[in-house]
């Protein structure tokens, strides 16, 4: 089972780990990262490339199945306005055991922040507004699991 | 082409998507920075620094000295921030 989605309206992670848990696994594995409120952050603003990005995060789920033997991934990924607080990302990956599992949801969260087209503006309570540059500890996590590959 | 451009790029330049036929000197994606560069002050701000922008060659990403001779779109921007 692989869902992928990009769209501007909160998901409900329950509900998405509920859909991997029935997939007669032993071990499904999540992350949700959340909008955090850093330095008086108000609103963080999510574009993204329409059709290269959907594209994007299909290939990264079908590779992680095909090389974790997942049973099932879901991805989903939001655009638009976001607070602090809101969850903005969600990847859930369920195997037959746990250490496919938890690999394949680190992989796929590191690698959907280099490799799928978004940009993030932060807009803080200041008036302040910038576009987020790039961390190379991004590509650095990124970079490990394409090494780490046979 | 259809030239799309993201984030500060898009800002700078003041618009999402031109659709232009680069010269035919124009062969790789440094080339048409540096061509798409002249267009207006907007673009010769964004473009300036080559380094700082990646590209995208019909929805892949590609480096500057890939070829973009007969390609559909070029998408230009910063690089990605997301998760």
């Amino acid at each position: 089972m692989i869902e992928v989605r990009l769209q501007s309206a909160p998901f409900d992670a329950g509900e998405e780990l509920a859909r991997l848990d029935r997939l007669g696994g032993g071990g499904v594995a999540s992350f949700t990262g959340i909008v955090r409120g850093d330095d008086g952050l108000t609103e963080l603003l999510l574009e993204h490339h329409p059709e290269m990005t959907l594209r994007m995060m299909r290939a990264l789920a079908e590779e992680a199945v095909a090389r974790w033997t997942l049973l099932g991934v879901t991805l989903i990924h939001r655009h638009g306005a976001l607070h602090p607080g809101d969850p903005i990302v969600f990847v859930a990956t369920a195997a037959r055991h746990r250490g496919a599992a938890l690999d394949a949801c680190a992989s796929l969260i590191d690698r959907l922040k280099t490799q799928a087209p978004f940009w993030k503006r932060e807009t803080f309570a200041d008036g302040r507004s910038s576009w987020v540059e790039a961390r190379a500890a991004d590509d650095d996590a990124a970079a490990r699991w394409l090494r780490d590959r046979d | 082409m259809d030239i799309l451009y993201f984030a500060w790029v898009r800002e700078q330049i003041g618009t999402d998507r031109e659709q232009l036929d680069p010269p035919p000197e124009v062969q790789d994606v440094a080339g048409l920075i540096g061509w798409l560069a002249t267009r207006s002050p907007g673009h010769a701000t964004a473009l300036a620094d080559p380094a700082r922008l990646r590209a995208a060659i019909d929805q892949k990403f590609a480096t500057l000295d890939e070829s973009v001779t007969g390609a559909r779109e070029i998408a230009l921007f910063p690089p990605v921030t997301g998760g």
